[in-house]
């Protein structure tokens, strides 16, 4: 280690006479061992995360199988094709409905905990582990153990919807009854990340507002909506953005539970890029999709950067 | 910001020290004892439906297979079928695919806290013309989605030779934005005169990186890496393109080698072997969560 060490050692210093020239020579080591250390971290993002970009742009042009050695460039048939096509019109809904209801419910659910949190109640730190734990678990086990608590003939949610008389849908067999009941899954999967997040919002808020709104006899449900929820307009803008980028990407948990059906009843975006690259061998078709979301969700994340941006001399 | 004298110490629960947001603050006693009582019972609530789930997955791996297919459901196994887990064991080759979920796992995660740790530390304590510039465009690879990259990234992994490799699916994971911002965040806290005096000392960058920059960043070092390693054994998707022979898969993946075409059959085993995946993760997170939870909520509350 200390061989290869890139030292400025004393001893090597130049006499005083050839200071500017050394300072030079200096600086110019500095920035080559700068860009000694950016290197490996340069290469791989270059080429696993903007080459691709640039690659699969390429690839949205043209109508290729994978397998046949010339890719000919159509150029925007394919977003023709998918634009012109209804089933691909559902796919969007679909990746509309699931995504919003995920962020929608685990939002509001997510919201409500953090108050509950954020009171002073015994086994509320217990409680937050627990809810936070399913947010670390693989999707692909998340949905392997919702497959069997959704069970049509034996499963627990059967027999807990029973209790209140509800009868259970077949759920994940049924094409009304897929899609909510992914969104249930995803909602349970991500409402604890949301409610530490604002608990840590929370918790970081200024204390003299609410002392100000006590001594004006504001009751806690104004104080929330006047005070509260403002101030946490800027964590609500990060958390739906978080929650947007996630669920437009969910994939485990669709691939366990569903494959995409019945029938394409579960088939979002992200699922179909998966489904026209590798099974359908569609690679202009995928290109096209993860084209479309790819702006979409960079869209969303500048505007969240917008957003902060606007809100930092806040507090 | 300057806190009125008459609040109390700063360590109290939020909702006593400011009276937000509290839905009992300030009323009659009958009501103030209704609202805990409430608050309560929406706390068992949250707590019951979070855990459900997991103790079912527990409960259901060692049920006996005839206590798995009853109706209504048995909440506690009248026996402790062990056997699930041998048949999980052996119905596919898990003992490899640890194994393989293993090394991908912390060779990813090294690999990647090696490269934020040289570029953080670059950005941070060497200069560079326009490397504010540099780092921002660093930042603009989290805009990339993981899906969107899928397919050119594998016809990448592909003209490498990599398909159905550990170079496949771990290489790609190697560079890292989000665990260099974080290091970076951090690193800029500690005083610039580190650097000077370590060179008054005669040290290079890289000692002076190893002996002084990174002892100091431990927390932030430790918080990065579990994250990095509870993300890299929970992933799925990459893992399962790259990958072709069962020999070669990770865990995530294994549980759906399980299905057949009619779904999964012997759900004990199934549930047995989701206990794979699911229990280190558990016993990772309630050691560490609290650098879980800093790690994967950073960047929330700041602006």
């Amino acid at each position: 280690m200390t061989a290869t060490t890139p030292s400025v050692a004393a001893d090597r210093r130049p006499p005083d006479g050839e200071r500017v020239g050394s300072r030079r020579r200096l600086r110019r080591r500095e920035y080559a061992l700068f860009l000694a250390f950016i290197a490996p971290n340069v290469i791989l993002l270059a080429v696993f995360a903007f080459w691709p970009v640039v690659y699969n742009a390429y690839l949205s042009l043209t109508s290729w199988n994978l397998l046949s050695q010339t890719k000919p460039f159509v150029w925007f048939a394919n977003y023709v094709d998918m634009f012109t096509d209804p089933e691909f019109g559902m796919v969007v809904l679909r990746t509309i409905i699931f995504s919003g209801g995920v962020v929608i419910i685990s939002i509001t659910l997510g919201l409500m905990v953090a108050l509950l949190l954020d009171q002073k109640l015994r086994a509320r730190n217990l409680v937050r582990t627990f809810s936070f734990a399913p947010y670390i678990v693989s999707g692909a086990a998340i949905g392997t153990i919702w497959l069997y608590i959704f069970d049509p003939n034996y499963g627990l949610l059967k027999s807990i919807l029973g209790v209140f008389g509800i009868t259970s849908p077949a759920w994940m067999t049924d094409s009304a009854w897929a899609l909510p009941g992914l969104i249930i899954v995803y909602v349970w999967k991500t409402t604890g990340f949301v409610a530490v997040v604002y608990l840590a919002g929370l918790q970081g808020l200024p204390t003299d507002l609410y002392e100000a709104a006590r001594i004006d006899r504001a009751g806690p449900v104004t104080t929330f909506f006047r005070i509260s929820l403002p101030l946490l307009s800027p964590v609500t803008f990060f958390v739906v953005v978080t929650s947007i980028i996630g669920s437009f990407q969910a994939f485990d948990v669709i691939a366990v539970m569903t494959d995409g059906g019945p029938g394409t009843a579960t088939t979002t975006l992200s699922w179909y890029i998966y489904q026209q690259a590798f099974r359908a061998f569609d690679a202009g078709h995928a290109g096209a999709g993860a084209m479309i979301m790819f702006v979409l969700l960079v869209l969303i994340t500048s505007a969240q950067a917008r957003f902060t941006r606007n809100r930092v001399h806040y507090q | 910001m300057t806190a009125p004298a008459t609040l109390p110490q700063l360590n109290q629960p939020t909702s006593e020290r400011t009276g937000r947001g509290s839905a009992v603050g300030g009323r009659s006693r009958p009501g103030r004892v209704i609202g805990r009582i409430l608050l309560y019972l929406g706390l068992i609530l949250v707590g019951l439906a979070s855990i459900i789930p997991v103790y079912w997955l527990l409960s259901s791996s060692v049920k006996p297979t005839a206590e798995i297919f009853v109706f209504p459901p048995k909440w506690i196994p009248s026996s402790l079928h062990w056997q699930n887990f041998v048949d999980a064991w052996n119905s596919a080759p898990f003992g490899r695919m640890y194994i393989n979920s293993l090394v991908v796992t912390i060779v990813g995660a090294v690999g990647e806290i090696c490269v934020a740790i040289l570029s953080s530390y670059a950005f941070v304590f060497l200069r560079f013309p326009k490397k504010n510039l540099i780092f921002g465009i660093f930042l603009a690879a989290m805009m990339v989605p993981g899906t969107v990259v899928l397919l050119p990234n594998y016809m990448t992994v592909a003209q490498l030779g990599w398909v159905n490799s550990y170079a496949g699916i771990i290489v790609p994971g190697f560079g890292s934005v989000f665990a260099m911002f974080l290091l970076r965040q951090h690193m800029m806290t500690l005083p610039k005169e580190i650097n000077e005096a370590a060179r008054v000392d005669g040290a290079g960058h890289l000692r002076t990186l190893w002996t002084i920059v990174l002892p100091l960043s431990k927390p932030m070092v430790v918080t990065v890496m579990i994250v990095a390693l509870v993300t890299k054994w929970n992933d799925f998707i990459w893992p399962l393109i790259v990958t072709n022979t069962d020999n070669m898969r990770v865990l995530p993946v294994g549980l759906l080698m399980l299905k057949s075409d009619e779904g999964y059959v012997n759900w004990g085993a199934v549930m047995a072997a989701t206990c794979f995946v699911v229990i280190p993760v558990l016993i990772v997170f309630f050691f560490a969560q609290r650098h879980i939870v800093a790690g994967l909520t950073q960047g929330a509350t700041k602006g």
